[in-house]
């Protein structure tokens, strides 16, 4: 059976030419960037090239780019480090209700000590109004913090406009673009951000490595001490080849991604019209134009997600559910929950993430296959007959 | 590479698959109704008695992977058990009856477990009422 990978959201393949990249670093190009001898200096240089990379592909500079561990960290970093580097200023910080849990729960963590969290709303489509984030601050503001992205339900959120205020009040402002960087043009200056979170295994780069973009300027508590690496910013040996790999990957999706997003947003298209044709009682969740190219998110009404996902699954084919009937808590996606759906709406939700190996014939697979799941779990299940 | 099934044993997949006794009966001498859309898992399970036997059982059931096969598996299991031993059947029992469920999904076999409890009770309760009326 062809196996039909549709959560590319979750992670992506990697990249051949990446892992071709990679593979020297971890043999002869072993060194450790901070010795002064050959081995450590051709570490370096690759590391710095990777660097450059990264700068260019964002419009930042490449003393503005530090590598971390993948997007969690980048998150905590920026979340953390502003937090800290504030303490005397103020301990006031505006987010959104759709953040990734590596804002959120940074938040909450920032919150048992002490700090003040806004969760600013959403409208059903996902969307944030600037004008809130205009009204949630104060004169104890020190960061703003909005996903670019949302990661479940792919909204594009207005990135400019909320940084424009935030400029303007003179607040540091971070943007979780774990889900944009390497899928669509991202420029540091046009979005007005000063801190941005990129993660390589999403856009076809390795796990375990990502970057944060710090606005030269910007004040930051490193979280990691014990080295002078990253400019001190951040303590310990550089994963080399993982960094090797996130610049490989960035070069690639540089070349790639304007024609890749237009042909992913043709599929994406696609596949939410074919599902609405297909399968009644579904809605489509997140903006219908203001959206990732490559993400589908529907809510299936009278059936759980874990159990599509598992049929899909036997038919070969991978996709994400916001259900969380295996997670300790049984709440459902919180995105889901602040876009307004029901629980069982969110419980009954699929993502599908497209990505470059994914093509017109994965798409039919899915509009073939998914409604007859649907009716057999309907079939099954209680709300279907009170509610038909 | 691992086991693609590592969540669920093959027993599970086979109960989620191919499900025993789905639907309902018509006019049942019990019906339990339990969950709700929050936690994202609601069972119907219907009995027919006969003689303090359970005869037939039926489930609906909104749910995931687990609940599905839960509620497969007690309808099983129940099948021509007297009342006082379906009252006996366990969650633990039923999730032993599918070779184990992964820690975080024995909340599914508990709502398999209560299904059943509050189908009978609703049936001894008709039963009782059933017994009031005929002795007046």
């Amino acid at each position: 059976m062809r196996r039909i990978y549709l959560d590319h959201a979750a992670t992506t393949p990697t990249h051949s030419e990446v892992v071709k990249a990679m593979l020297p670093y971890y043999t002869d190009g072993f060194g450790n960037p901070s010795s002064i001898y050959s081995y450590g200096q051709e570490a370096k240089g690759a590391v710095e090239e990777a660097r450059t990379k990264v700068a260019e592909l964002i419009g930042a500079r490449s003393e503005e780019i530090v590598f971390t561990s993948g997007g969690t960290e980048a998150d905590n970093f920026a979340l953390k480090g502003v937090a800290y580097a504030n303490e005397h200023k103020g301990n006031h910080i505006i987010t959104t209700s759709i953040e990734h849990h590596a804002v959120m729960e940074v938040g909450k963590f920032l919150e048992k000590r002490g700090l003040t969290i806004t969760y600013l709303p959403v409208d059903e489509y996902g969307l944030l109004d600037p004008d809130d984030v205009k009204r949630a601050i104060t004169d104890k503001t020190i960061l703003i913090s909005v996903i670019h992205a949302n990661n479940e339900v792919g909204t594009l959120e207005p990135l400019e406009e909320i940084g424009e205020i935030a400029h303007e009040a003179e607040i540091c402002f971070h943007s979780d673009a774990v889900q944009t960087v390497g899928h669509m043009p991202v420029n540091v200056d046009k979005l007005n951000v000063d801190l941005l979170s990129i993660s390589g295994h999403k856009f076809y780069g390795p796990k375990g490595v990502g970057a944060l973009y710090v606005r030269k300027g910007t004040e930051l508590v490193s979280l990691m001490q014990g080295g002078e690496q990253e400019k001190r910013r951040r303590a310990g040996t550089e994963n080399v080849p993982a960094i090797v790999g996130l610049g490989k990957a960035v070069e690639l999706a540089g070349q790639e991604m304007a024609r890749e997003a237009e042909r992913l947003a043709g599929l994406r298209d696609k596949l939410i019209k074919g599902l609405m044709e297909r399968i009644d009682h579904i809605r489509l969740n997140g903006h219908p134009k203001k959206r990732l190219p490559n993400n589908v998110n529907v809510s299936v009404d009278f059936v759980e997600g874990e159990s599509m996902l598992l049929s899909l699954d036997l038919e070969g084919i991978s996709a994400s559910t916001g259900s969380a009937c295996s997670s300790a808590s049984l709440k459902p996606s919180h995105v889901l929950l602040a876009l307004g759906l029901p629980p069982e709406q969110a419980h009954g939700s699929l993502r599908f993430s497209l990505g470059r190996e994914n093509s017109e014939a994965d798409i039919k697979r899915v509009l073939d296959i998914l409604p007859s799941i649907v009716s057999r779990l309907r079939e099954m299940s209680p709300l279907s007959k009170t509610q038909k | 590479m691992p086991d693609i099934w590592s969540q669920y044993n093959q027993k599970v997949m086979d109960h989620f698959k191919n499900p025993r006794n789905v639907g309902e009966i018509e006019k049942p001498d019990g019906v339990g109704h339990v969950g709700n859309p929050v936690c994202g898992d609601i069972m119907e399970l219907y009995i027919k008695v006969k003689d303090d036997i359970i005869v037939d059982a039926k489930f609906r059931t909104f749910g995931c992977g687990a609940a599905i096969a839960t509620s497969s598996m007690v309808t099983e299991m129940v099948k021509g058990k007297n009342l006082k031993e379906a009252l006996k059947i366990s969650n633990k029992a039923v999730a032993e009856a599918l070779d184990g469920l992964p820690a975080v999904k024995m909340h599914c076999s508990v709502l398999a477990e209560k299904a059943l409890k509050s189908a009978v009770e609703d049936y001894l309760s008709k039963f009782k009422k059933r017994r009031k009326r005929k002795s007046r």
